[in-house]
């Protein structure tokens, strides 16, 4: 059960993108290790800027 | 054995369905229930999805999991991401489930529960979920590619440009006749004005709050934000009482109108952070959260529908908006059944996130299944209400005239009884002083609503249901505003930018004001004329806002039919064929009748003549006689915007027919723009089905 509700509130965090950041450190450390990652503010500015260029919401 | 099992459970699903279906469809009697409805809607759609789109996905598209998606190739972690695929579902169905489904179905319930219901049914089957999965498999072996350049590339530089344009002046049209609906449920409402007034500040602090003071801690600022979106519709209610601050909120439509143009604009040249991404994020947890409420509701409750199967309306008499049941139930409901607007989504953002190509089936076309039910949802909504109260609501003034008594006599003379007493008695229950003409679907949904979680939620609060109910479509409509006009700023700028380059520049404040500025006043131009018109600027707007948006469908059509025919799939092209063959008809013959019927009710120029002749001769009261030339304009303007949508969907069509045509023929076409096959490497760590 407990099992269960972790799950869902990691659903949860990466539908809202609370979890963006971390993916985004994993990301780096497994990729790029070289360079030295954003920081959170940093990234946010960025990931929120690229999530809203273009056509995102319907009718 | 388990086989046996499984094929037996089937045969059970597809037998409840059939009863469900054979019951809504041969029931003649007083009424019947809702769950009826729901029942049909989700055996025919668990049908579809097992076996029809199953096939589909397998022997059509022919997708391959052991293929690496864009997002697995170009993963950068932050908008190439290979993402889970519920949370994938999550993110499309968010983005591509808006107002349309809830005010579209409202509109056609004119005609009765059931034509509309099947259509939903049927079109969101046949044709929505075809199109929008074909379209993703597309975009997602094209490196995520948009709907656009997949035109360009596949068919040529005309349907490519078609698309375009297409996007543009549909983009135009919507958001004019959603903030018609904004304004018609806000105008003389304290209550509605100032709830909705206080959800741009709301939205504001939500911005900053995670942009400066906890960046990136998105969900603890959308929870503070939900909590006081709840305390202003409160508030709401607390205004409407006060004596002075009631007047401040108690505003005439065009004043309304103006606000929301100033609001438009501002929310094109203000940072995405401070207010479009807050708002985005406080819409989308209203409109999931409301939407599993109204189910959960639906479903306890198990209301009775109470309006007629078929009324006598489909035989184009109808008072929401004039036009028989072929073809104008298909153009109204777009939206839940089929619209040309998700293939702008299913390309370009969802292949992103997308990790393998097996996710494609729950994707494009399960997403859209859980949006058509949202619109059979809105249907079950509109129709539990009295008819007579429902058109009380719907019908504009000047259809059914001015004065409540006159409004009450002519309905009731319809076959829909209602009563002066009965109308003012459900508005006090509302909140509300009038609910006369409230014109747009977004009140009388509210209504809906309000009467479905009082009954099972408790009846002391229907006047904070129905603003709750506003609220909430009211910040989505604002969103699909906010988002709309600033996507609208970006093409045009992209488009001018290829006449004056200095223009193109993203990022130069001249150009971000003047382009801005030029598409709110698109769209403003025809929400003042919707304001004006007395005969209510929905009944207009939205067979335009339809046929615009089923020329898009065509459009990502014709190129997913193109693709198929290109591949050497000429025997399962049918599949797109056949609803673009439907859509093609539904759409040229809706444009037909708009443009040249001698109905001054459905035709547009028909209506620039009726009016000219009575103002040539001095019949027409003073108030009428001084807007009768901005109306005589605006309904030819409409015909020559009707014109445009057709011919630019006959292009395409004709485009996509020459290159398959030549394909057929061994003659040179556009080559197939597929990019090569490159193994998956991804380790799978979460359950598939």
């Amino acid at each position: 059960m407990l099992a269960k509700i972790k799950a869902f509130w990691r659903a949860i965090r990466q539908l809202s993108g609370a979890d963006a950041y971390e993916r985004y450190l994993l990301h780096q450390v497994k990729h790029h290790p070289d360079k030295t990652p954003l920081t959170k503010a940093e990234f946010f500015k960025q990931w929120q800027d690229e999530k809203w260029a273009g056509i995102k919401r319907c009718c | 054995m388990n086989h046996y099992i499984k094929n037996s459970l089937w045969l059970l699903v597809a037998l409840l369905g059939a009863a469900a279906l054979g019951g809504i469809a041969l029931n003649r009697g007083e009424s019947i229930n809702a769950l009826w409805l729901i029942t049909a809607a989700i055996c025919v759609y668990a049908l579809a999805y097992r076996f029809y789109a199953a096939w589909i996905a397998a022997k059509v598209l022919m997708v391959d999991a052991t293929r690496a998606t864009p997002a697995e190739l170009k993963n950068n972690g932050r908008d190439f991401v290979p993402t889970n695929k519920w949370v994938v579902f999550g993110h499309h169905f968010a983005a591509i489930a808006g107002p349309g489904p809830l005010v579209g179905p409202t509109l056609a319930a004119q005609f009765g529960y059931l034509p509309g219901t099947l259509w939903l049914l049927i079109g969101a089957v046949l044709g929505g979920c075809v199109q929008d999965m074909a379209i993703l498999f597309f975009s997602t072996r094209r490196n995520a590619k948009s709907l656009g350049q997949m035109a360009r590339d596949e068919l040529g530089a005309i349907g490519g440009n078609a698309a375009l344009i297409g996007t543009f002046v549909i983009m135009i049209i919507l958001i004019a006749v959603l903030g018609l609906v904004v304004v018609n449920a806000m105008k003389h409402s304290p209550w509605a004005t100032s709830t909705v007034a206080a959800t741009i500040p709301i939205a504001m602090l939500v911005g900053l709050y995670m942009r400066n003071f906890r960046p990136g801690q998105v969900l603890e600022a959308s929870a503070l934000g939900v909590i006081l979106l709840l305390l202003a519709v409160v508030g709401g209610g607390w205004i409407d009482h006060h004596a002075s601050l009631r007047d401040f909120f108690d505003q005439e439509g065009l004043i309304l109108a103006w606000g929301v143009m100033i609001y438009g604009f501002a929310a094109a040249i203000l940072p995405v952070w401070l207010l479009l991404a807050p708002r985005d994020y406080l819409s989308t947890y209203m409109k999931i959260g409301t939407i599993v409420l109204l189910a959960v509701a639906i479903i306890l409750l198990q209301p009775s529908i109470k309006m007629p199967a078929i009324t006598p309306f489909i035989d184009g008499t109808g008072p929401i908006f004039g036009g028989k049941l072929f073809p104008f139930l298909f153009i109204t409901i777009a939206c839940g059944a089929i619209s040309g607007f998700h293939a702008l989504i299913a390309s370009g953002t969802t292949p992103k996130l997308l990790a393998n190509e097996r996710d494609i089936r729950l994707i494009g076309y399960g997403a859209m299944l859980l949006e058509s039910f949202v619109a059979v949802m809105a249907m079950v909504a509109a129709t539990v209400l009295d008819p007579g109260v429902f058109f009380a609501i719907n019908s504009s003034a000047g259809t059914v005239g001015k004065e409540a008594a006159q409004a009450v006599a002519t309905i009731s003379g319809w076959g829909f009884p209602v009563s002066t007493a009965q109308m003012d008695a459900l508005a006090k229950d509302m909140g509300e002083a009038t609910l006369f003409a409230r014109t747009g679907g977004a009140p009388s949904l509210a209504v809906g609503m309000a009467s479905i979680f009082g009954s099972a939620f408790g009846k002391g609060m229907l006047a904070l249901w129905y603003h709750f109910a506003i609220m909430f479509e009211a910040i989505f409509i604002l969103t699909t505003l906010d988002a709309g006009t600033r996507v609208g700023r970006f093409m045009l700028q992209d488009m001018l930018g290829n006449i004056w380059p200095k223009i193109g520049q993203t990022s130069w404040m001249p150009s971000v004001i003047f382009t801005s500025a030029l598409v709110v006043a698109g769209w403003g131009y025809f929400l003042y004329i919707g304001v004006i018109d007395p005969n209510g600027g929905v009944a207009i707007l939205w067979p335009l806002f339809g046929i615009a948006n089923q020329m898009l469908a065509a459009i990502a059509l014709s190129v997913a039919t193109g693709i198929l025919v290109k591949s050497g799939k000429l025997k399962q092209a049918w599949v797109t064929a056949l609803p673009l063959m439907w859509l093609t008809i539904v759409t040229s013959s809706a444009a037909w009748e708009k443009i040249t019927s001698s109905d001054i009710r459905v035709g547009f120029l028909a209506a620039a003549n009726d009016m000219a002749t009575k103002l040539a001769a001095g019949v027409l009261p003073p108030d009428k006689a001084a807007i009768a030339p901005q109306l005589i304009f605006n309904q030819q303007l409409d015909a020559g915007l009707t014109l445009f949508f057709v011919v630019t969907l006959w292009i395409v069509i004709f485009d996509m027919l020459r290159v398959c045509s030549r394909h057929l023929a061994g003659k040179a076409v556009p080559p197939i723009t597929e990019s090569p096959h490159v193994p998956s490497r991804l380790v799978e760590n979460w359950v598939r089905d």
